[in-house]
């Protein structure tokens, strides 16, 4: 069966098949329930499965990433909504000490099955705290997995695996693209795992890395470089932790360029690590440093000018043309 | 500035002195209490429980054994053999109240210092060393015993107790009326604890889904330097009914008192009445660990006046006065405690320490490439080592 989905639609039929598929698996967040969450994510869950899976939480994150660690100790498999990426910092003590590393410390004798879900990146004209990118703080930290979704389709398929996953998932989510273009989902189709990126356009010149809602910016790219007759790569990371390099060192060794973009700082972001790894597999077929495109250091700035902050079309291109000037 | 300690004098709040007394207070008028410091069985209207000679013999060994426990493992950080100890020398009383009231289908979340608790749930006393020692993290599988791996994050499992209580609602395991299935969570934290945002999360959960869940806090009077007076302007169990349960002070160091408030407290839990908050009254006569030195900052005034309430000398003293013990019961309980000494000192020596490459091991439920490859990585660079002489 087919159907035309937003990233919306998607993560809410992903996370109604998972809820079909095992009885163990809970929601909890702030306004998950009737509101069907801020972005109604989870629209009409909590009638179809009951309050006691889907679960209104007092306001706060601790206390809900915090109860999901002994849910998941109980037996079951929480899938937790962190309204926006700004608030989740209250949970990142339980996230970091114990979320992370339950199954570490008990030898494996524990699993944390959580997924911890969390709307990320800018570009919806919000106040402050609505629009951060924390990727690389949780990627930073052994025990966790991190994955970014792009389009409705991944959003469907990612949320299912992530949910089915015997280890803690930090599921990033490209809030402005919630709502945004439509793709066609087939239900019947087999996804590929859970833990790859994908190269979803192929080019020769250069290989241009992204994630989350950066994806939809790197495409752009590559098509407005085509009709300047340059041949772009774009790889869908869509997993941060761990990272799946293969496809990314294999492309780079035949473009022998590779600009990263992410709205997430710069500094010591997914970026310096890809970076580091590319140099390092990729060193002999290198023709450029590897170049990041991100936030600039500075706090995310008032809406107004966020389209500023945030890397577009012509900030990655004008990397992928200073790859060319070395 | 006035220091926010200091007793008020404005007539908006209670005086501070006339609330907590001087440091060595007795617990004040709330204080549940069936066994007084001098042996004496006293009743109470509420909390009560008509003890056999059988289970008034069999706290008195579990205080002991504890005790014996702690005393062991003091020494052998002492000797090098482990790192550090969190010590529990006075308090049990408190744990093994709260210890022998549960049932084997409850569950545990323990501090690091719960070492009375895990005796009573039939952890290996040898198993509580090895995170001390720095052979592991967590000796114990904690679904075997129903007790949770110890948590050194003040205060983080409170949460992990309420969430593990709200799973027990959902597995129907509570309210039922039958006594084998019923379940309940303890959650057990200290007075500095109270202070913690998840703690307070944990209050504001179980009370918003009326989890089966006893918080059961040990005011030892101290977190590591600061006196409780730093982190409570009232009498902490007067802090649950702002949570919308009720809070209960027990003398900690009375385990017939402890033992009889907890059992109310989880059957009332098991039951499907929702949480409450135990506050045992009780002291640190040791340090907070063995890095510690409480001489900096407390007097031996305040140490000698608890001693006189030790919690095992005063059941003790009940036991002998009613001749409910002879001297083979105290000759038999001795041998125990050495033979449990003994496999303590011998037992610690012996726990092998970890290899350089199980490091790598149980990051996640099964290996990443990415991890195996550092693995390999480190592998082949002590390999590279081998037959070499440094």
């Amino acid at each position: 069966m087919t159907s035309k989905i937003t990233l919306a639609k998607g993560l809410n039929m992903g996370l109604r098949k998972a809820m079909e598929d095992d009885d163990k698996v809970l929601l909890m967040g702030e306004d998950v329930g009737k509101l069907g969450g801020v972005f109604r994510i989870t629209d009409g869950l909590q009638k179809d499965f009951g309050e006691d899976r889907v679960i209104d939480s007092p306001l706060a994150e601790s206390g809900i990433v915090g109860t999901a660690v002994g849910m998941a100790l109980r037996g079951y498999r929480p899938v937790v909504e962190i309204q926006f990426d700004g608030f989740v910092y209250p949970a990142y003590d339980q996230i970091v000490c114990q979320v992370a590393k339950y199954t570490y410390r008990s030898q494996g004798k524990v699993k944390m099955p959580i997924v911890i879900r969390i709307p990320f990146g800018g570009g919806i004209g919000a106040v402050e705290h609505h629009s951060e990118s924390p990727e690389a703080q949780f990627a930073h930290t052994p025990g966790l997995k991190v994955v970014a979704c792009s389009n409705p389709v991944d959003g469907y398929w990612m949320i299912q695996q992530a949910i089915a996953h015997d280890d803690p998932v930090i599921f990033l989510e490209p809030k402005r693209q919630y709502h945004a273009d439509k793709a066609e989902l087939d239900e019947s189709a087999t996804p590929e795992p859970l833990f790859t990126s994908r190269v979803v356009r192929a080019g020769s010149d250069a290989t241009v890395l992204a994630y989350g809602p950066t994806v939809k910016t790197a495409l752009k790219c590559a098509e407005a470089a085509e009709s300047e007759g340059r041949s772009l790569e774009v790889i869908d990371l869509r997993t941060l932790s761990p990272l799946d390099m293969a496809p990314v060192y294999e492309s780079v060794r035949r473009t022998g360029r590779c600009v990263v973009t992410h709205e997430a700082h710069v500094n010591l972001g997914m970026g310096a690590e890809l970076a580091a790894r590319v140099t390092e597999q990729c060193f002999y077929s290198l023709e450029a440093p590897v170049l990041r495109v991100g936030a600039f250091d500075t706090p995310y700035p008032p809406s107004r000018i966020e389209e500023e902050y945030l890397p577009d079309l012509d900030r990655v291109l004008d990397a992928v043309d200073r790859t060319f000037a070395y | 500035m006035s220091d926010p300690a200091s007793p008020r004098s404005d007539t908006f709040g209670p005086d501070l002195a006339e609330v907590f007394g001087p440091s060595h207070s007795d617990g004040g008028p709330d204080l549940v209490q069936l066994l007084t410091p001098e042996g004496e069985r006293v009743h109470h209207p509420e909390f009560d429980h008509d003890f056999s000679a059988e289970e008034l013999r069999g706290l008195y060994r579990d205080m002991v054994l504890t005790r014996r426990i702690d005393v062991e493992a003091t020494a052998l950080q002492r000797h090098g053999e482990l790192g550090i100890w969190a010590q529990l020398l006075g308090q049990e009383a408190a744990q093994i109240g709260a210890g022998r009231a549960l049932r084997p289908q409850d569950y545990v979340f323990p501090t690091y210092r719960e070492h009375g608790v895990a005796y009573c749930r039939g952890v290996d006393p040898l198993r509580l060393l090895g995170l001390f020692r720095g052979v592991d993290q967590g000796g114990w599988d904690p679904t075997e015993n129903n007790f949770g791996l110890y948590t050194i994050v003040i205060g983080a499992q409170t949460l992990h107790a309420t969430g593990y209580a709200m799973g027990m609602q959902r597995d129907g395991v509570v309210g039922t009326g039958d006594p084998e299935r019923d379940a309940a969570v303890i959650a057990h934290f200290g007075d500095g604890a109270s202070s913690q945002g998840d703690v307070n999360e944990a209050f504001i959960f179980a009370a918003s889904y009326n989890a089966p869940v006893v918080f059961f806090c040990q005011n030892n009077q101290w977190a590591i330097s600061e006196p409780i007076e730093r982190q409570t302007r009232i009498p902490l169990y007067q802090r649950a009914l702002g949570f919308g349960f009720p809070g209960i002070r027990v003398d900690g160091n009375d385990v017939l008192a402890t033992y009889a408030v907890t059992r109310a407290a989880l059957q009332r839990a098991r039951e499907g009445n929702g949480p409450s908050f135990v506050e045992a009254y009780t002291y640190r006569m040791g340090a907070h660990t063995t890095t510690d030195d409480p001489t900096r900052y407390r007097l031996n005034d305040e140490l000698e006046h608890w001693k006189l309430k030790d919690p095992i000398e005063r059941l003790k003293v009940y036991l002998r006065r009613n001749g409910l013990v002879d001297q083979e019961f105290f000759d038999d309980l001795d041998a125990e405690a050495k033979e449990l000494g003994h496999h303590l000192r011998e037992g610690c020596k012996a726990l092998p320490d970890p290899e350089p490459l199980d490091q790598f091991g149980y990051v996640f439920s099964e290996m990443t490439d990415e991890i195996a490859a550092q693995r390999d990585e480190f592998a082949a660079y002590l390999a590279s080592f081998e037959g070499s002489h440094s």
